[in-house]
């Protein structure tokens, strides 16, 4: 069930020159989340911003769940310019999540800059027998977060942090390498680029694949019809708040 | 406070109280249940109904603007036939009027649409001649009056439902549309319909939205609105039911004081999923305070200066 309520801020950290973790407090909001659902934050009470911003659960531990982001905008700024005890209106848990129910012994995730965001939780959620090997990449080390991540291969397009390249280049280079053994799957988030890129290696190497999109919402919950992807077959479209924001990466056109 | 009557008719569609939800806001008006007893509401438009179903149009179909969004949906819909079958058996259990909203390309799509539903179990029809988004139909229609009257004219003799026809506010004059949808035997006018409006990306100096441009809706409207309102008020003697940026009960009286019979909460739906039962109980609370037991007697109270 989707839930509207207040929920209160209890942490509010700094993890680098331009990324934060917003933790708040919630019982509605957290008792049926799963990770790759987000919620839908109202920023005002008034009309600036007039619509809500949505963020994914990057971690829920009890009651209480983060988000992770970098200011993008006013949205953004707002929420890392909260004080603890400060409350927002907030929708969720909406869309679907991702599904880790299937058998697999590894679960590789690859992030794009922020798309790091929804991997703490989904990491939490694996069962304790699957390993899980991070890739994380982003433009530079100032966007890099790693938070509730081991295991992690980083990359930067400038070479500040980790290896200098993609993430797709060297997750690449790791299965023609044949670096993991037994069934695995992918879990990918990130910008559309990346994506495309993750989508072309899946299908070089017939590979399972989920991905979390993103879209700018409105209602976040399926009414507005405002954040459509289309299907990898041209037949139409998906919502990504309620048909995603997750899907196997097959079935969309990226 | 239950003494107080929120009752209002619109010809002969009677609602609880005056407020409605506006289509394109409220899916098929079950996707809210989560958030409140949908049943509340003085009824339920639904989204846009086309003959067939329609994809919309690709991405970016919404842009924020000030105080405001813009959306060029493109009337994506499940079309009539999947209505009936999936959305209808569980809408007409709800205690609250359901208007299904229809859209068409075609003057013979409009009358096929409400041919088919008129058989259902809806209370009445709200004819959308207004879209922005399409490239048939849609404003094409709703910038001229006599295509609306001929819309107006045929759907009104297929059905003996009291029909809505929701105007846009891109005219010139909109009263003009009004009194042709009343001589044409409409029960009653929404309006409005969202502006015209664009946004440019200026990294890339393209539109943001794939259909360049949009719909405007949300708080920006509501001043716009309300004069609209108020001019079809002044001149046509046809039931108006007020749209336009609603997100308060404040909203909604200033509407319904210029002399709308009810209104419609649109864009505010994405915003505050709880907004119109907040809406309902400002009604009453204003009500209580201003001594009015029923709120026809304060509809239409507008004292202008002189």
């Amino acid at each position: 069930m989707i839930h509207q309520t207040i929920a209160e801020v209890i942490d509010n950290t700094r993890l680098t020159d331009s990324i934060y973790l917003v933790t708040f407090r919630s019982k509605e909001l957290t008792q049926e989340a799963k990770p790759g659902q987000f919620v839908n934050i109202r920023i005002s009470e008034g009309c600036y911003p007039y619509l809500r911003r949505p963020f994914s659960y990057c971690d829920v531990v009890g009651d209480e769940f983060k988000v992770l982001f970098s200011i993008y905008g006013i949205g953004t700024k707002v929420i890392s310019q909260s004080s603890i005890g400060a409350k927002f209106d907030i929708i969720g848990p909406l869309g679907n999540g991702f599904n880790i129910d299937s058998e697999f012994n590894t679960a590789i995730l690859v992030a794009g800059g922020l798309g790091v965001a929804p991997f703490a939780f989904l990491k939490r959620a694996l069962p304790k027998n699957v390993k899980v090997v991070s890739y994380i990449g982003a433009r530079t080390k100032e966007l890099i977060a790693t938070y509730g991540l081991d295991n992690v291969v980083i990359a930067t397009d400038d070479g500040s942090l980790g290896e200098k390249g993609t993430v797709i280049d060297l997750l690449k280079e790791d299965l023609m390498n044949g670096k993991f053994e037994g069934k695995f799957k992918i879990f990918g988030c990130g910008p559309t680029p990346m994506l495309k890129a993750l989508k072309v290696l899946c299908e070089e190497f017939n590979l399972n694949c989920e991905v979390s999109t993103e879209s700018a919402m409105a209602c976040g919950f399926g009414i507005c019809q405002g954040c459509p992807i289309e299907l990898a077959d041209s037949s139409g479209y998906r919502l990504i708040c309620k048909d995603g924001p997750v899907f196997n990466i097959e079935e969309i056109k990226l | 406070m239950s003494d107080i009557s929120l009752e209002v008719k619109i010809g002969s569609l009677e609602l609880k109280n005056p407020i409605l939800t506006a289509s394109g806001t409220f899916g098929y008006g079950l996707e809210s249940r989560d958030f409140f007893d949908v049943s509340q509401l003085g009824g339920i438009i639904t989204k846009s109904l086309s003959l067939k179903p329609r994809k919309g149009n690709p991405p970016q179909r919404i842009v924020e603007t000030p105080s405001g969004m813009l959306n060029a949906i493109g009337l994506a819909n499940i079309g009539v036939e999947n209505f009936i079958k999936e959305k209808l058996p569980e809408l007409i259990k709800l205690n609250t009027k359901i208007i299904v909203n229809i859209a068409a390309s075609t003057i013979e799509e409009y009358v096929e649409c409400v041919e088919i539903l008129d058989k259902e179990k809806i209370d009445a029809f709200e004819i959308n001649v207004s879209c922005p988004n399409v490239k048939e139909g849609g404003l094409e229609f709703g910038r001229d009056v006599r295509k609306v009257g001929e819309i107006t004219s045929k759907v009104v003799a297929k059905t003996s439902k009291p029909v809505i026809i929701k105007l846009t506010p891109n005219v010139t004059s909109i009263s003009d549309f009004a009194r042709i949808s009343k001589e044409e035997g409409a029960t009653a006018v929404s309006a409005v319909n969202t502006f015209v409006g664009m946004s440019i990306d200026i990294f890339t100096r393209r539109p943001k939205l794939s259909h360049n441009t949009g719909g405007l809706s949300g708080p920006a409207i509501r001043p716009l609105a309300l004069a609209k309102v108020f001019e079809v008020v002044q001149n046509v003697d046809i039931p108006v039911i007020g749209i336009g940026g609603i997100i308060s009960p404040e909203d909604a009286l200033e509407f319904l004081i210029v002399g709308a019979k009810a209104v419609q909460i649109g864009t505010h739906n994405f915003v505050d999923p709880k907004g119109p039962i907040k809406i309902i109980e400002g009604l009453k609370s204003y009500l209580k305070k201003m001594n009015y037991n029923n709120i026809n007697d304060l509809i239409g109270t507008l004292e202008l200066n002189k």
